[in-house]
């Protein structure tokens, strides 16, 4: 009986190969954006995996959290240095990254910060970062480019980079009379910071020192690099600053302190609490584009039925036959639910397999362009129930030409008028 | 032996509740080892009595009993049951599945019948071999019956590997219809000579319908649906 279903199913193959095809499409799809999920979460919660608290001027947390993590939009206001001094010398608090943003080179945000950036941050798994080509910068004007910064815009080291001032992409105002020498190129982290230039504080502080309320110098005002060196450049304002604390337990005393402090309005947030926030804004967009791939698979299926369905005349004949054999109505309908379950099962595997070849072949790109890091991991338990249905949902489909057939076969028995 | 292998008495047939009768049926006996032609002119029902014979319809009124069973006393899977362990059928056409082998499709009753299966040999073997002869003595050549596909296959030859099928196993009964329509005269009869060889030698009870009458003087006995069905 095995053997009559299978070559039966070999001798339509082209049809069945295209039923397949469209299940295997449908079934990769299901997968990758659900693995595409995971990995964009992933790559969220990587970007701040050993920060217990971020610190910024008042605002909303998730609006913290993407400027000063993540480099999108901007921050409403600054915070002073005392204040950032004041948190910095907490007993609780093992380290602090002082963050400084608000320009830009080429597209990508320039970030002022310290030597503890380099000795504390952790990105992924509690990664540090390494740099691939040269070290930290020493000088005002040296710079510390990300992975992609440098593959991009094909910069080497020791080559000098203008700022421009704001972060739009085309910006008119250039700090082109402070050019930064890049001395080390950062290894890919598949995180912000991939796209951006580092600099000192001393560096943005260089940067704006004779500029007023946000205009360029007069001609003739401005200092010439000699002079500006010559000034004491320890900046009066920050943007944020991160805090790694020795315990994790005074997480929320801290957070509570540095939320009342009575000198400044500042905002400080706990990174799971306001990413939390962000998987429910997104959750929308997740849901649709879920619910577009079960779209597909619905189409898909409902594809097989529609061959399912139309190659039942032409096999009217072979129906007849069976049954001159011996074979019942009911063999002939459980013929049809088994060959849509082999079809469906047949699309689940080379939909895996094509999954995965297509996860080979294009993490490497994803994290390169998109910073996105998507892992190539075996199938969680959910995908495996969601195969589980699927394979149901295809012996399910396959009872409406099975019904059809066993009508069909009833009414037909040995004889077929064709 | 004058055992009917099919007895069948004051059968009414007709498709729906409501419709004309279609068959009305008072006797027709058919007794072991006889060899009947059965005359109609097409659309007279001559198909809708085999499906009845068959068991894959029934008939609300009447008694039809094949081999001494009454076979509208069974159960649906019973019938189809049935049907493979005692009868075999040759089709006007088309008989053979194509994506089977000739070997494969002549012991395709096999794998539905157990008692077929055990009569045509008692192991894999056995029951190939038992396919080959039977292939081989309806006059197929060997060679052309192992290479070639079944579509590939004259007319002639598809019905000689279908009448292959139908006698494998030695079922008490075959029922052919219209076996020969498809096929010109020289080949109707030479093929009419080998399905009496076999079915002798089998032991097969064999019930040919045609609406063919010329064909009808090869067989003893004759029987004609205007004579059976009372309706026409």
């Amino acid at each position: 009986m095995l053997n009559i279903l299978v070559r039966s199913l070999w001798n339509r193959r082209g049809t069945a190969m295209l039923t397949i095809f469209s299940i295997v499409i449908s079934v990769t799809l299901l997968l990758g954006v659900e693995k595409i999920r995971k990995g964009v979460r992933a790559s969220f919660s990587s970007a701040v995996s050993g920060t217990d608290i971020i610190v910024g001027a008042r605002g909303g947390q998730l609006q913290l959290l993407l400027y000063s993590i993540f480099r999108i939009g901007n921050a409403p206001n600054n915070l002073s240095w005392e204040s950032y001094r004041e948190f910095s010398n907490n007993r609780r608090v093992r380290w602090t990254i002082p963050f400084s943003l608000g320009d830009s080179h080429r597209g990508y945000r320039v970030l002022g910060t310290n030597q503890d950036y380099f000795k504390y941050f952790r990105y992924g798994n509690k990664k540090k970062l390494e740099f691939s080509k040269g070290k930290s910068f020493y000088e005002v004007f040296d710079t510390v480019i990300g992975s992609e910064v440098a593959k991009n815009l094909n910069y080497q080291l020791n080559e000098e980079i203008i700022v421009s001032h704001g972060t739009g992409k085309k910006s008119f105002l250039q700090h082109d009379d402070r050019p930064f020498k890049i001395t080390g190129i950062l290894r890919p982290t598949g995180t912000p910071v991939d796209q951006t230039v580092h600099v000192s504080l001393e560096g943005i502080t260089a940067m704006h020192v004779d500029w007023e309320s946000g205009a360029p110098p007069m001609e003739g005002e401005s200092l010439s690099l000699e002079e500006v060196l010559k000034l004491d450049l320890q900046p009066e304002e920050i943007t944020s600053f991160l805090i790694g604390l020795k315990s994790k337990i005074h997480a929320f005393q801290i957070q509570r302190r540095i939320n009342s402090y009575m000198e400044e309005p500042l905002s400080a947030i706990l990174p799971g609490v306001a990413l939390q926030e962000l998987w429910n804004i997104l959750r929308t967009a997740e849901t649709g584009l879920r619910v577009i791939t079960w779209f597909v698979l619905f189409a898909g299926l409902l594809g097989m039925i529609t061959a399912l369905l139309s190659g039942l005349n032409e096999r009217r004949r072979e129906m007849a036959i069976l049954r001159s054999v011996g074979a019942g109505p009911v063999t002939i309908s459980f013929l049809l639910i088994f060959e849509s379950t082999v079809l469906t099962l047949t699309g689940i595997i080379f939909g895996i397999i094509f999954l995965y070849i297509a996860l080979i072949v294009s993490q490497p790109i994803l994290e390169t362009y998109f910073g996105l890091f998507v892992s190539v991991d075996f199938l969680s338990l959910q995908d495996m129930i969601l195969l589980v249905g699927i394979v149901f949902a295809g012996m399910l489909m396959g009872l409406i030409p099975a019904i059809k057939a066993y009508r069909q076969s009833l009414a037909d028995g040995m004889t077929v008028r064709i | 032996m004058d055992e009917a292998i099919i007895d069948l008495n004051n059968l009414c047939f007709r498709w729906k509740k409501s419709g004309n009768i279609l068959l009305d049926i008072p006797k027709f006996q058919l007794k072991q080892n006889e060899h009947v032609f059965l005359q109609g002119p097409s659309g007279c029902g001559k198909s809708t009595l085999l499906s009845l014979v068959g068991g894959i319809l029934i008939s609300e009124s009447g008694s039809l009993k094949v081999l001494g069973q009454e076979i509208w006393d069974l159960s649906r899977s019973g019938r189809d049951a049935f049907r493979v362990d005692h009868i075999g059928f040759i089709f006007q056409l088309f008989n053979l599945l194509p994506y089977l082998s000739i070997e494969e499709n002549v012991m395709l009753p096999l794998s539905f019948s157990s008692i077929r299966s055990n009569r045509a040999g008692k192991t894999k073997l056995d029951r190939l071999n038992e396919a080959q002869r039977l292939i081989k003595s309806l006059g197929l050549e060997e060679e052309q019956a192992e290479k070639r596909p079944v579509i590939e296959l004259s007319v002639g030859q598809q019905q000689r590997v279908a009448a292959a099928r139908a006698l494998i196993g030695n079922p008490e009964l075959i029922i052919a219809d219209e076996p020969t329509s498809s096929l010109d005269t020289e080949l109707r009869h030479s093929f009419l000579d080998l399905l009496f060889e076999e079915c002798k030698k089998s032991g097969s009870t064999l019930l040919f319908v045609s609406h063919d009458s010329t064909l009808s003087d090869n067989f003893k006995t004759k029987s004609s649906m205007d004579e059976l069905n009372i309706i026409n």
